[in-house]
């Protein structure tokens, strides 16, 4: 698959005399760039749970990454271009894989391997699990699978391979790493009584103010009771909760009047969806 | 005539009589467990440490199994430790449980009788809140210092809590789904207390981590002997990022140049929350989950829950036991997988010692082999999820041909016993060999392995170190044969053991163990033979939502690496519960790192890899 087919390379728009065919070609930078690029891919060796066997087996003999150029799997963050998030992410482990996303150097790629990686799989309801990596560092392939058998990494893998080919030198959100300066490093997450996220530090400070005023503390609109299902909080704090969540929008228009917008837009869109579903049970 | 009688040594009293003979020597302390499908003895906790020190030290039951947790939230309100001591010369379980109230919970530490119970009871202080008086090292292990709460008690609730048991109303018969982010307005799997305070929030969850060892700079001049090389004190972190600690986990060194002096396991990187999930879940939902603990012996863990699940189900009135056709498939299964998981161990053993890659390759190439054979009868490859309580789930295909990947499977179709018998008696021996004749004899290994990392046997069992770890020490402990279940008892296989308990003693002993896994699976053919055609359910009837009985059960399967029990508990509906109250998995991985700071003192740090290699662990077991 990675072997040096130039023919592979040629634009057919610059015609070459048939007996030179394979030896030169004519392409454009961006071609050439991501042919070298996707050939040579680094996964950083870095296994979490259950998908890492299967990666590992991806890696041995009978499924044989390197078909891929990718057999070189740097133990280091600093010498790896691809992520391959295998396995369930805690909140204890999300703090380092931040950090490890962060040393690596660009262009780099992150694969969520499996269904823990990509939305919490059947741990998603733990309370030290992380529901996906993807709402810390950014995705670039999805692998499904509980665990994805070495067919399926594979598969992913040469998806990747794909999205690396449509990747123009021209577009500059395609290649942001020729951006002036370095680009900013994903906030690393702090520990506290749960994990908190720098990055809602502003919303979690609203919604502590909210429960120093005795409101529960990070409800949403119990869209549950609205559907007619027990809902998943007492009913005895759906009250307070409905109001947290409108003083929320009150909250939030003093501070951004763009978000208060789109708060009321969704507020409004609620009480219509509450409305019809109320006149189909008077039905 | 029977005063003539010698009296019986308390050492090798019944069960019952042990603990007839601790009612007597402690008339006030101890009484009997009188619940409804319990059993054992209530202890008062002031004299929990008097009444321990007699059953380890008079009755001989030198070997503590588990030591676990339960809530009795909203049934009997109070919390209790419950203890499984047994004695190393076979027999079952001496049960002993200390009760506390549920508001500051408080029981005395049981370390200094059996040291294999320290990480034990830091994660009942981490999960239950339930502090150990004369613990030396109380402090969480899972979680995170700063975690708020204690999740395994009843009334906590995770943020993405929905009910109690599943199936839940929302999503059955009814059928609505909805995405728990979705009732969490920051759309994350957060909770935070109503107290938070943000302005103050540093990360202190390590704190704890470095307290005890007194830095107050990062690098220390020790002071050498005149004529000896300078050396610096420092502490590392090994992992949890770490290529050679098997996954997420992580090792914190003080080195004296290049020589441990102290090594402290931290843990829980891979805490997926198994047991509070396992509550919530049915009875039958818990199997596929026990398949990712143990990932790479997931029919070992089927085997260990189902048992004890069966345990229980045992005491009801509509109990029928597997056929047998369906336990020589269940034994079958389980010794492929001891194959499947020490060939992997030796692989990465090697690979920690330098072999970068190529022993491994060897190893997981026959690996495939047998990957082949369980994804053709369960269906998966490596979660097989293949027992069912009373059987098994499905009969062995009558030819094999995979599903995934039908390119190769053009090719791949053949008779399964045909398959089995190759693999059993040309394959699997004729790859055992390979690597023994490659490595066993090779000098570098011989010199990196012996004599390194001594667990002598009676520290061995002290820690509660189970399976070839222990094994590898001279204690001959394989609960195959010590307390033997399904029809091991009928088999003829020897307990391996080997006499130095070193590294080099831990690989040779998986060698032992998968000829002797071998030597079963040659007495399994016949009987699949023999039995074809029979049912794998008894009345060839599988029960999915089974009502278990009201009790507890304590299932254990000498799994791989180690002894793999599960402690259940059925409570709460007087029909039968379709939940478990408690479900408590005694996880041999986390159990036999308790030795690791022992056994890797005075060593280098090289060497702290190959004897983690050489323990075996896997970390969806350790953390669980």
């Amino acid at each position: 698959m990675s072997q040096l087919d130039l023919r592979e390379l040629h634009s057919p728009e610059f015609p070459v005399p048939t007996d030179m065919q394979g030896n030169v070609a004519i392409t454009s930078l961006s071609k050439i760039y991501n042919w070298s690029r996707r050939s040579s891919m680094w996964p950083l060796l870095f296994g979490l749970a259950c998908c890492a066997i299967e990666m590992i087996a991806t890696a041995a003999s009978r499924y044989d990454l390197s078909r891929f150029g990718m057999e070189v799997m740097r133990a280091s963050p600093r010498q790896s271009d691809l992520m391959i998030v295998s396995g369930t992410v805690t909140k204890k482990m999300v703090v380092p894989i931040v950090r490890i996303y962060n040393q690596m150097p660009e262009p780099k790629y992150v694969m969520a391997m499996g269904a823990c990686a990509s939305g919490g799989g059947p741990f998603k309801e733990g309370y030290n699990v992380v529901s996906g990596i993807d709402q810390y560092i950014p995705v670039d392939v999805y692998i499904p699978g509980c665990p994805p058998t070495p067919q399926a990494l594979l598969y992913g893998l040469i998806s990747l391979q794909k999205k690396i080919d449509g990747q123009s030198l021209a577009n500059m959100d395609d290649v942001p790493w020729y951006g002036v300066g370095p680009s900013d490093p994903v906030p690393v997450p702090v520990l506290g009584p749960d994990i908190i996220d720098p990055r809602q530090a502003e919303l979690i400070r609203q919604q502590a103010v909210l429960a120093a005023q005795g409101k529960p503390f990070g409800v949403r609109e119990l869209s549950g009771a609205a559907l007619g299902v027990r809902a998943a909080v007492p009913v005895v704090e759906a009250k307070p909760a409905l109001e947290a969540a409108t003083a929320s929008t009150e909250a939030a228009a003093e501070l951004d009047p763009e978000k208060a917008a789109r708060l009321a837009k969704r507020e409004a869109a609620l009480a219509r969806k509450r409305a019809a579903q109320g006149g189909e049970k008077s039905e | 005539m029977t005063d003539m009688l010698a009296p019986v040594a308390p050492t090798e009293l019944e069960t019952g009589s042990a603990l007839e003979y601790l009612k007597n020597k402690f008339p006030d302390a101890v009484k009997d467990d009188t619940r409804q499908g319990f059993g054992g003895v209530v202890i008062d906790r002031s004299k929990l440490v008097d009444v321990a020190r007699a059953v380890r030290d008079e009755l001989g039951y030198d070997y503590l199994s588990s030591a676990t947790a339960v809530d009795y939230h909203g049934i009997s309100d109070h919390m209790e430790m419950v203890y499984h001591a047994f004695r190393t010369s076979g027999g079952p379980a001496l049960v002993m449980k200390a009760q506390t109230p549920r508001e500051n919970a408080e029981v005395p530490s049981l370390v200094g009788v059996w040291p294999g119970a320290d990480f034990q009871e830091r994660e009942a202080y981490d999960l239950y809140g339930i502090q150990f008086p004369g613990h030396p090292n109380q402090k969480r292990i899972l979680l995170w210092d700063g975690f708020d709460g204690h999740p395994m008690r009843k009334d906590w609730k995770e943020a993405y809590y929905e009910e109690d048991h599943k199936p839940f109303e929302s999503r059955w018969p009814k059928g609505y789904v909805r995405r728990a982010e979705e009732l969490n307005i920051f759309g994350k799997n957060v909770r935070y207390p109503a107290d938070l305070d943000l302005s103050r929030l540093t990360d202190t969850s390590e704190q704890s981590i470095y307290s005890g060892m007194g830095l107050g700079v990062d690098v220390q001049e020790l002071t050498a002997e005149p004529g000896q090389m300078r050396t610096d004190r420092l502490v590392v972190n090994l992992g949890p990022h770490h290529p050679s600690t098997h996954g997420v986990f992580r090792m914190v060194v003080t080195l004296d140049g290049e020589t441990v002096e102290t090594l402290e396991p931290v843990m829980g990187y891979l805490h997926r929350n198994h047991e509070k999930i396992g509550e919530r879940n049915a009875w039958l939902m818990n199997i596929p989950f026990t398949d990712r603990l143990d990932y790479i012996s997931s029919m070992g863990n089927n085997m260990g829950y189902v048992m004890a699940v069966e345990q229980l189900l045992a005491k009801g009135a509509r109990y029928t036991p597997p056929t047998y056709r369906a336990e020589v498939i269940r034994v079958l299964m389980v010794e492929l997988t001891r194959i499947v998981n020490h060939l992997w161990a030796i692989g990465f053993l090697l690979n920690d010692l330098g072999a970068f890659f190529t022993p491994a390759l060897y190893a997981i190439a026959e690996r495939e082999k047998i990957l082949d054979f369980f994804e053709a009868t369960a269906g998966s490859r490596l979660m097989c999820n293949y027992m069912r309580f009373q059987g098994v789930y499905k009969d062995l295909p009558e030819r094999m041909r995979g599903t995934s990947n039908t390119l190769n499977d053009k090719i791949r179709d053949f008779n399964t016993m045909d398959y089995l018998a190759e693999l059993i008696n040309e394959r699997l021996p004729r790859s055992i060999d390979e690597l023994d004749h490659f490595l066993t004899d090779s000098e570098i290994i011989k010199t990196r392995c012996e004599g390194v990392g001594i667990l002598p046997p009676e520290m061995g069992v002290a820690y509660s170190a189970t399976g070839p770890l222990l094994r590898a020490s001279g204690v001959p402990y394989d609960i195959r044969r010590m307390d033997p279940y399904s029809i091991y008892p009928e088999l003829d296989f020897d307990i391996c053991t080997r006499p130095n308990g070193d590294v080099y003693d831990r690989y040779l002993i998986r060698l032992d163990e998968m000829r002797e896994s071998i030597r079963i699976l040659k007495q399994c053919l016949p009987r699949l033979e023999a039995t074809q055609g029979e049912d794998i359910f008894a009345g060839n009837k599988a029960i999915y939502a089974p009502r278990v009985p009201v009790g507890e059960a304590y299932g254990r399967v000498d799994n791989p690496k180690g002894e793999l029990g599960f402690y259940v508990v059925s409570e709460g509906d007087p029909k039968g519960p379709q939940n478990p109250w408690r479900y408590h998995v005694r996880a041999p991985s986390f159990i036999n790192l308790t030795a690791l700071g022992q056994m890797c003192k005075g060593h280098k740090v090289a060497d702290i890899v190959v004897i983690l290699g050489s323990i075996d662990i896997v970390l969806g077991e350790t953390d669980r």
